[in-house]
């Protein structure tokens, strides 16, 4: 297949950065325990992707696009995020 | 039109002021500081209405007539010699991104040593850098090479920025009689630019200059590879519609050959063809062949042109260090290596930092090197070398 591109590469569709989904890249993956989770939100807070939601549970990462950096491991102050290693 | 007698760089301001940029960056930078000098008094004067941005340098300069550009507006800057070096990231960007940005660069040696003379070292340091590069032999070519050069760049099937090359001092600082078109002349010839692929519409938002994943990266590169080979036509197009109007032509645009039906041939590009042509009036074994459009390099025109040669001198203002020859001999070469039977070709590299080449010189080497083949010679700048 060749690659259909636009004169200089411009986007016509903003925010189409959803569409690629770099979860791929991940080689640890955080989970989160809810037993222990507060709802405090500062996990939401610091994730540079920003794709953690507070849900009925507890904090919930979309992983179709968490990158494993652990940033959220190391702020949330109730020990309620593990690092574990990717085992896709 | 009106006809003056002014320096090279002025005439390359009234050009520029006639095309209407909405954008000015400049930085001023020997030989071409006139040209900023001269269009920011226009601005001064109430002449010429444009936003002229004095910026902090050349790759500020470079980088606000990209941002300019990726608005929709004309863009315009000038410099040489390091301005050009130091631009060097942000003129593959302004290709890549197909903004049609023109350049005026008054060609300077590079350091080190330090020297504010003239070669061509600068810009050919940027030959694949995707941006045109057109060289003038007088001022009168530079004025109408200006206006020409908008008019390519903003071609539809060009859309790639356009460099215009004038000897730093040689034409820079010389007085010459110019032919200056009228507004109206040059409103005629040059429409609005009116870009469709890349502007800023709040209503309709973009993206310009993304990321691009390998495959992407690699068919935008294909597509401005294609971009460039393509222009050849646009170029040439557009010089025979400037003649057409102005009554001026620069051989067909891409190549200006000058008793080039003898046996030997000399290939150059810049003011010194200007001396050569006085040399080849003297003599009756040597003709000229002037590269006028470098990039895209016009292959087929040019091995047209050398075919059935006995001797082809390129005579180049700079060195591919590591090479030992100039730049535009080894694609000389490329082109003749096409041909059934090859003329003998030779390379001298003179005028570096501003050495005078003279019509002596001009001579000594053509005699030098009419049976040779294979040699390259450099020059140190003595008159009767
Ligand atoms: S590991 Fe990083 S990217 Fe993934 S959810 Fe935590 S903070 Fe966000
Ligand atoms: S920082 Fe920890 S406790 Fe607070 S919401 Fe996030 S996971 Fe829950």
């Amino acid at each position: 297949m060749t690659e259909e591109v636009t004169t200089g590469g411009v986007i016509y569709e903003p925010g189409n950065s959803a569409k690629t989904k770099t979860g791929g890249w991940r080689t640890f993956r955080p989970n989160f325990i809810h037993d222990k989770c507060k709802k405090c939100g500062i996990c939401v807070k610091f994730c540079p992707e920003g794709i953690i939601e507070i849900k009925e549970e507890g904090a919930v990462a979309d992983m179709d696009y968490c990158k494993g950096c652990g940033i959220c491991v190391k702020v949330c102050p109730f020990q309620a995020i593990e690092m574990e290693v990717e085992k896709k | 039109m009106t006809t003056r007698v002014i320096e090279g760089s002025q005439a390359a301001a009234h050009a520029v002021a006639l095309c209407k940029p909405k954008v000015c960056a400049m930085y001023p930078i020997t030989p071409s500081t006139h040209i900023p000098e001269e269009l920011s008094k226009f601005v001064a004067d109430g002449k010429f209405d444009t936003s002229f941005i004095r910026v902090e340098s050349e790759f500020a300069a470079m980088s606000a007539c990209v941002g300019a550009s990726a608005t929709g507006v004309r863009a315009f800057t000038a410099t040489a010699s390091q301005g050009v070096a130091l631009m060097h990231e942000v003129l593959y960007a302004a290709a890549g991104m197909r903004l049609p940005i023109v350049m005026v660069v008054a060609n300077r040696a590079l350091s080190a040593p330090i020297n504010i003379w003239n070669d061509h070292q600068d810009t050919i340091a940027e030959r694949d850098s995707g941006w045109l590069q057109l060289f003038c032999e007088t001022n009168q070519e530079v004025v109408d090479t200006i206006i020409q050069a908008y008019r390519i760049a903003e071609d539809e099937r060009v859309l790639l920025p356009v460099m215009v090359n004038m000897d730093g001092f040689t034409l820079t600082h010389t007085y010459e009689k110019v032919d200056i078109p009228s507004q109206e002349e040059v409103d005629a010839f040059l429409p609005e630019y009116n870009p469709k692929h890349a502007y800023l519409d709040p209503e309709r938002p973009v993206t310009q200059g993304p990321f691009a994943f390998p495959k992407p990266y690699a068919a935008l590169r294909i597509a401005l590879n294609e971009a460039v080979n393509n222009s050849k036509d646009v170029v040439k197009e557009i010089h025979d519609k400037y003649a057409e109007k102005f009554g001026r032509r620069y051989g067909n645009g891409l190549i200006e050959e000058y008793k080039n039906d003898r046996p030997i041939s000399i290939v150059a590009m810049g003011s010194v063809c200007g001396t050569i042509k006085g040399v080849v009036d003297q003599r009756d074994d040597v003709g000229l062949l002037r590269v006028r459009c470098y990039r895209p390099f016009p292959k087929e025109e040019i091995k047209k042109a050398l075919e059935g040669k006995e001797t082809v001198i390129v005579f180049e203002k700079n060195v591919a260090l590591g090479m030992n020859s100039g730049a535009m001999y080894s694609e000389i070469k490329d082109v003749l290596y096409e041909l059934e039977k090859r003329p003998k070709i030779n390379n001298v590299i003179g005028g570096l930092g501003g050495t005078d080449v003279t019509m002596q010189n001009i001579n000594n080497f053509v005699d030098r090197l009419k049976e040779a083949d294979g040699k390259v010679e450099l020059l140190r700048g003595d008159p009767n070398e």
